[in-house]
């Protein structure tokens, strides 16, 4: 198994060489310029020579490229271009406050999709199925940035009883989950952000645990004469590996940020950053944040990979 | 959309408030007062010297720590915000030279670290934003505060608290650039070792509030001064949190909520239900307008007869309509309120016909223009909303729009880089003459065609050109203002931009706070505010 980890890893390299040549072709190929957020709109060609130079884009992109890849490999990132502080400093700070978030959505997502898709699937085509399916539907399409407007109108200015806005009373870094005074600040972009990997974690545990029920060895179960609790057991565990590997899928999703949700809620995770970044031109920041979102996604994907193992010893990874 | 809050979030909000006790001399304590701000800005401003946000950074983080040698009046509703002494007590241009300007600096002012405001201070300032081998020297102070220091060639110390500032060409209008140039602490910045990144953990400068502490990204503390310099700036309230908040529903629900006291830009749609729940509305007029700048060097708009034609397609009330009242039509770069520049430009009628017989008569008919707008930015107020409403206009008017919608940057490089490098034959570029040289003069002056300036459509009148030139040489106000007057009014009949609406400036304020007096600025005093609990 430690071989396959190896490799996977190994792997990772050229996932994330591939990523940020990408991003940085397509930050340069986007119409604006880095400089433009920097300087005024009357300053002289001369003038922003001298800021190009000074910043360092008077060189070819692939030479700026090779500059930022070769400080990249020791651990440096670079310094944001807009409030000058070191990128992978930035970018760590966001992906711990949106993991918060991201967590608790799939946490809560995954615990009513287990519910709401093991359901359906017992009662495959009647009103229980359609119902949860109509949920996982309606997770799903519903425009979250919308949901989250609705829920700060309703639990935060109506019934003033959950924040509308920030990470806690005095900012992040004071942030703790296991204080309610704080961790309410949590609860509504947790419910937003929860919303379509519920649907689609639910469509998956249906279809799943579904495909299982059908198999002959439940039958056999049946027939044995287990009772339906360790029929679930049985059926659950056997579509365990399916759920496991979307949950992943959906954390690693939602560790990269949602700018809208992020946004909405004013939550200064990944996509609140990467969303500034952007409109910025903040070169260092967005080729930082996308490095390390890419590394973190594949390590997410092995990790599920590896508890998939775990959990269902078919599964061999050599 | 939203409605009033139950009477217990008040009560809860001003438990929130009351983040600690103070002591007070007589042994007595009170709760603290603390205002907390959200502003339209995605990040917070830079406080490691000239602030980026925009105007916004200026406002709240700039003109809060740092004072310029030359200041804003801002103590009134009134009357046009000029400019008034500030770390100089007076100033003057030498009369055998008028390349020279002399400061006499204010005395007894100290930093907030205990050093002395002086001329050495003063010349090391001007020195770091113009000189890449001063130590302090950095490339976005450079940068940010490049249009206000470029005419600047050297300064030099006359005396303790007097200093001289040499500019490349005479410049009648120079002071204004001083009050945008914040001084820092000469001290503090060496005890950083000359690294503004390391100074960023403690800035200090004369202002009326100190820097207390920070979270990246999301708020920033300061507390008040007070032993500020302007005994009736000392700040009424003891602390300010400054909360940057992009999206103006959560601003609004923010407010509503009790999470802040005070939010920037509340959308028109939000306004009405903000009164409801008995938050004030505060709106003045300012230096903002909202046109399109037209390219005068090719397409469409080369033609006078086409540019004036889409100034009678615009129906200015229906727009001030759709922005709920929180906007006045526009006939000009200045405001009507800045009378000393005003004059009488030519009020545009909406008059659709008059638009499609000048086209005609243009043998542009329908004329096709191709704009570029942008999603939002500093000062585009509801850009899309709005950009469809002129489309509309201008379509009835005998153009055919066709937009180009980019992100804000795209629009900002597009402006600075002008419009030879661009297929648009205008873009929608929001517009702040808070000062008549770098809002007015260096968008009209042929020398400053972008991107040597801010003429983003290459605007070229050599009978405006001549008599700026007599102005800027001119340092008297009773000889350069009616000068102004003139080139307003001529740039108006030359139709330089498609003249649109200028912003109203709403705020929103919790009922809790008092005294606050919004000045004719991008820039606020929000020392005045007090705050019940």
């Amino acid at each position: 198994m430690w071989v396959y980890v190896a490799r996977r890893l190994l792997l990772a390299v050229p996932i994330a060489l591939g990523v940020t040549v990408i991003c940085f072709g397509l930050v340069f190929l986007a119409p604006g310029d880095p400089l433009a957020s920097l300087i005024p709109g009357d300053v002289s060609p001369a003038d922003l020579a001298k800021m190009r130079q000074l910043y360092g884009f008077d060189k070819p992109i692939p030479v700026q490229y090779a500059l930022w890849l070769g400080r990249a490999v020791t651990g440096d990132l670079g310094v944001s271009l807009q409030t000058g502080r070191p990128v992978l400093a930035e970018v760590t700070g966001a992906i711990g406050n949106t993991f918060v978030i991201a967590s608790g959505a799939v946490l809560l997502a995954f615990s009513l999709a287990f519910i709401l898709g093991t359901v359906a699937a017992y009662h495959v085509g009647r009103p229980a199925d359609r119902l949860a399916t109509a949920a996982a539907v309606l997770g799903v399409s519903i425009p979250n940035y919308w949901l989250g407007i609705v829920l700060i109108i309703v639990f935060a200015v109506k019934l003033n009883i959950l924040p509308a806005t920030g990470m806690g009373s005095k900012g992040s870094t004071s942030f703790n989950i296991l204080d309610w005074a704080q961790a309410k600040y949590a609860v509504l972009p947790i419910i937003t952000m929860a919303m379509v990997p519920l649907g689609i974690i639910m469509r998956t545990t249906r279809s799943a645990v579904a495909e299982v029920l059908n198999q002959d060895f439940v039958q056999m179960l049946r027939a044995k004469g287990l009772g339906p609790v360790a029929i679930l057991r049985h059926s659950v565990r056997n579509a365990l590996p399916q759920m496991l590997a979307v949950m992943g899928l959906q954390l690693g999703y939602l560790v990269g940020g949602s700018i809208l949700i992020e946004t909405v809620f004013t939550w200064p995770g990944t996509g609140f950053l990467l969303n500034k970044a952007i409109l910025t031109r903040d070169i260092p920041v967005i080729q930082g944040t996308i490095l390390v979102l890419a590394l973190n996604f594949v390590a997410i994907n092995l990790a599920v990979d590896l508890i998939q193992t775990a959990v269902d010893p078919r599964i061999k990874r050599t | 959309m939203f409605g009033r809050r139950p009477q217990s979030a008040a009560a809860i909000a001003t438990l929130s408030l009351a983040i600690g006790l103070s002591a007070l001399p007589g042994g007595a304590s009170r709760a603290e007062t603390v205002l907390r701000i959200a502003m339209t800005a995605a990040d917070l401003p830079d406080w490691r010297g000239q602030p980026d946000q925009g105007f916004e950074g200026y406002r709240f983080v700039g003109y809060s720590l740092y004072d310029g040698i030359v200041a804003w009046d801002l103590s009134r509703s009134d009357q046009e915000a000029g400019i008034r002494p500030g770390l100089a007590t007076s100033w003057s241009v030498d009369p055998d030279d008028h390349k020279k300007w002399i400061f006499e600096l204010r005395q007894g002012v100290k930093f907030h670290d205990g050093c002395d405001w002086n001329a050495d201070s003063a010349v090391w300032n001007i020195d770091r934003m113009i000189s890449d081998k001063n130590p302090a020297f950095t490339p976005y102070n450079f940068g940010r505060g490049r249009s206000r220091t470029s005419s600047i060639d050297h300064a030099e110390k006359l005396g303790d608290y007097k200093i001289a500032i040499y500019t490349r060409h005479p410049e009648s209008l120079f002071p204004f650039n001083l009050a945008y140039v914040l001084m820092l602490s000469k001290c503090a910045v060496e005890k950083a070792g000359n690294n503004l990144d390391v100074y960023a953990k403690n800035p200090v400068g004369t202002g009326p509030y100190k820097f207390a502490s920070t979270v990246p990204h999301e708020r920033v503390e300061f507390v008040k001064n007070s032993d500020y310099w302007d005994k009736g700036r000392v700040p009424k309230h003891d602390r300010v949190v400054l909360l940057p908040m992009p999206e103006v529903t959560t601003r609004v629900a923010a407010l509503l909520s009790g999470q802040v006291d005070l939010i920037e830009a509340p959308s028109p749609d939000t306004i009405p239900a903000l009164k409801a729940a008995g938050m004030q509305i505060v709106t003045n007029v300012y230096p903002h307008t909202w046109p399109y700048l037209l390219n005068m060097a090719k397409g469409p708009f080369r033609d006078v007869r086409v540019r004036q034609a889409a100034n009678y397609a615009i129906n200015r009330g229906e727009m001030v309509e759709l922005l709920s009242g929180v906007a006045v039509p526009s006939y000009g770069m200045f405001v009507p309120e800045q009378a000393r520049y005003y004059g009488h430009p030519f009020e545009y009628p909406f008059d659709p016909k008059k638009s499609i017989e000048l086209l005609k008569e243009a043998n542009c008919y329908p004329c096709e223009i191709f704009v570029a707008i942008s999603t939002s930015g500093s000062g585009q107020m509801q850009p899309l909303p709005m950009n469809e409403l002129v489309k509309e206009q201008l379509e009835k008017g005998g153009f055919k729009v066709k937009f180009d919608t980019l992100d804000w940057n795209a629009v900002l490089d597009v402006f600075i880089k002008g419009q030879e490098k661009f297929p648009y034959d205008a873009i929608n570029f929001s517009s702040g003459a808070n000062d008549p040289l770098s809002g007015f003069l260096k968008a009209v002056m042929s020398e400053y065609k972008a991107p040597v300036g801010s003429n983003w459509g290459w605007y070229s009148n050599p009978e405006v050109d001549a008599i700026a030139y007599k102005l800027l040489a001119s340092f008297d106000p009773a000889v350069y203002e009616p000068m102004l007057r003139q080139l307003h009014e001529m740039v108006s009949r030359d139709a330089r931009s498609l003249f649109i609406v200028s912003d109203l400036n709403p705020r929103a304020l919790s009922p809790r706070l008092h005294g606050f007096v919004q000045a004719q600025s991008w820039f606020q005093d929000i020392t005045p505010i007090t705050i019940s609990q």
